[in-house]
């Protein structure tokens, strides 16, 4: 790392950092994601039974949903582009983008490169309160379910998750000050306790339930329309771009909470801040699609090592990568056994576990690991 | 001028400091003492923001502290810690920078340069922080406080800096050169306040020492009346014998053991 930063310096920039100053290069880095999220959002959308090229793919987005913004495309294609791939593709760059953020926000706060939502039990909370949204929409959560409509499942799961959020947080806190380890602990019990109930309800579901709970654990942006799109998006895209407004003080905290004060870091607005984000980015993301796993360690940590710990930087990165790494996920979730689907979570930790061991070899030994 | 006026602090049933009152001026050099436990991180907490008082007040340029945001805090004093362990791959020159961006300042690699070498690390920008030694952890730590207050030539209104044991992972030769940065700062014009255990470094570079023990303060004056043998051998409840240095009768202390005896 400090080789590539030197070389960084030593190629030269107009503006001439200081040496093992990254933050040129991760400018260029979040550039090269921009255009690599681009490419891979044309590639997503052009793959599939009907296979089109990138450039046919921004020709007929160029052309609009009703084919009127010029260049002759067929019909089929419109349809294939606009109807049934974009909500699926612009679904998982969301949920990718927030569940990257939120690992990356979570890490910075508890100051342990291995935290993520799923950790702290935001995710187990969420998906409990989807999984009881399906199995009890029947019976006592009936009304619920008449009042909100298709916004049933997102509204449930961020509910959920802000729920777990606030009971975590409040147990973490004692006379106005959060104890993060105390938080991370009770975030495990919560964890399983959600567990323990997801799977008391699973043995009360019945078949048609069951198959929609699985989908739940196993995670999958099936069934992504514009109408579901729209219910979820709002609450993602709304944390994804509050997140950089806490880049300066997770920066802060990464030196400890006393530390972040003492730099003029107001450090429990910060936690917050970072708490609210985190569960209704999660409680949206598994709403959409489920618990999708290893995307909020993996992405943050291989950026981290790129370009370095510094927020400002890292958080637009992580959601860059997070997109791309679920955009092309489920490319090959729906390609590989085709007409099939995999459910995206199995391919996530299946690619991201092997990943993820590999960094912890070549590191050992090195940055406190 | 930074006043603490009848301070109490408490946590839970235990309290750790009692009714202590005390002004630290800028332009000197104040150094604590005083056994483990006697409350002196503490007296620094009340004075840098992080402890609110149970009970007493303390004031900055006479506005109470907690009317400051942090971010105004951070501008107008800069705090080292004890020790400070980075969970991630942080670059020297990034850990500093975060103090340049503390600070208010423009990040000019310039400052950094010019800190690190102040504290004895150049060429060191590029290093990662976490192989560094301790003691060159400590270094950058200080370098990125150096870059937090500022040049002195800038200060539009005075500055204070914290350190709290700012030496005790370090070499002799860096003590000595940490402390004179400490004590040029103060003569520019820096409120200057240094937790320390050394009791002859302290006699050195202090303007004023203030002694704390039980949660009081036992003893605040220049080190020519407040290094004693009496004292210090009731505050850390241990022998110890006070010589004098002429010309400046700089008191120093030795310990009292088989090869020292009274």
């Amino acid at each position: 790392m400090t080789l590539s930063a030197t070389q960084a310096t030593a190629r030269g920039h107009r503006a001439p950092a200081a040496p093992g100053d990254r933050s040129a290069m991760a400018r260029r880095a979040i550039a090269v994601l921009l255009c690599a999220f681009v490419l891979v959002m044309l590639v997503g959308l052009g793959t599939g039974p009907a296979f089109l090229a990138p450039n046919e793919v921004a020709r007929i987005l160029l052309a609009g949903p009703d084919g009127v913004g010029g260049a002759d495309t067929s019909l089929a294609d419109r349809v294939i582009v606009w109807q049934i791939r974009l909500p699926r593709v612009l679904l998982g760059a969301l949920v990718g983008a927030s569940l990257a953020i939120c690992g990356a926000v979570m890490q910075g706060l508890f100051r342990n490169p291995l935290a993520d939502p799923g950790l702290i039990g935001i995710s187990s909370g969420a998906a409990l309160a989807a999984v009881a949204t399906i199995v009890l929409s029947g019976g006592i959560l009936a009304p619920f379910a008449a009042i909100t409509g298709i916004y049933a499942l997102p509204i449930a799961a961020f509910c959920g998750g802000l729920l777990t959020t606030l009971l975590i947080y409040r147990i973490g806190t004692r006379s106005g000050r959060s104890s993060m380890g105390l938080i991370l602990l009770a975030g495990i019990a919560i964890a399983a306790l959600g567990g323990a109930l997801t799977g008391f309800l699973l043995y009360l579901s019945n078949d048609q339930q069951l198959r929609d709970i699985t989908f739940w654990s196993l995670g999958g942006l099936g069934g992504a329309s514009w109408t579901k799109l729209l219910a979820g998006a709002p609450m993602m895209l709304a944390a994804i771009l509050a997140a950089p407004f806490l880049a300066r003080g997770l920066n802060g905290i990464v030196l400890g909470e006393a530390e972040a004060f003492h730099m003029g870091v107001d450090v429990q607005w910060l936690k917050r801040a970072s708490v609210i984000l985190v569960a209704l980015a999660t409680g949206a993301a598994v709403a959409m699609s489920g618990t999708i796993g290893f995307v909020g360690i993996v992405v943050p940590h291989l950026l981290r090592l790129w370009i370095g710990p510094d927020h400002r930087a890292l958080l637009p990165a992580s959601a860059l990568g997070g997109a791309i790494l679920l955009i092309l996920a489920d490319m090959v979730a729906r390609t590989v056994v085709a007409p099939a689907e995999l459910p995206i979570g199995i391919l996530t930790a299946a690619l991201g576990a092997p990943v993820f061991l590999s960094i912890l070899l070549c590191r050992r030994g090195f940055a406190g690991l | 001028m930074l006043t603490i006026e009848s301070a109490h602090l408490r946590y839970g049933n235990r309290a750790i400091l009692e009714d202590v009152s005390v002004g630290i001026e800028t332009g000197s050099f104040t150094v604590v003492v005083g056994p483990n436990g006697a409350g002196k991180s503490s007296l620094v907490k009340l004075m840098t923001g992080e402890s609110e008082p149970s009970l007493g007040t303390v004031r900055l340029a006479g506005a109470d502290l907690s009317a400051f945001s942090p971010r105004a805090l951070a501008r107008r004093r800069a705090v080292l810690p004890q020790s400070s362990a980075l969970s991630f791959p942080f670059t020297v020159a990034e850990v500093i920078r975060l103090g340049l961006e503390a600070g208010g300042h423009r990040l000019m690699p310039s400052a950094i340069e010019t800190a690190l070498s102040t504290v004895d690390l150049s060429g060191f920008e590029a290093r990662s922080f976490e192989t560094l030694s301790g003691g060159e952890q400590q270094r950058v730590h200080m370098a990125r406080v150096l870059c937090q207050i500022g040049e002195p030539a800038s200060w539009s209104e005075p500055r204070y800096l914290f350190l709290d044991e700012p030496v005790s992972s370090l070499d002799i030769r860096h003590q000595l050169s940490v402390l004179r940065i400490a004590h040029d700062l103060s003569r520019k014009g820096a409120g200057v306040v240094a937790v320390l255990h050394d009791l002859n470094l302290a006699s050195a570079f202090a303007d004023r020492i203030l002694v704390v023990s039980n949660g009081r303060i036992a003893a605040d004056g220049p080190p020519a009346t407040v290094i004693c043998d009496g004292l210090l051998g009731e505050v850390f409840a241990t022998g110890l014998k006070v010589g004098r240095l002429p010309p400046a009768t700089m008191p120093f202390v030795l310990p009292q053991t088989a090869a020292f005896p009274t």
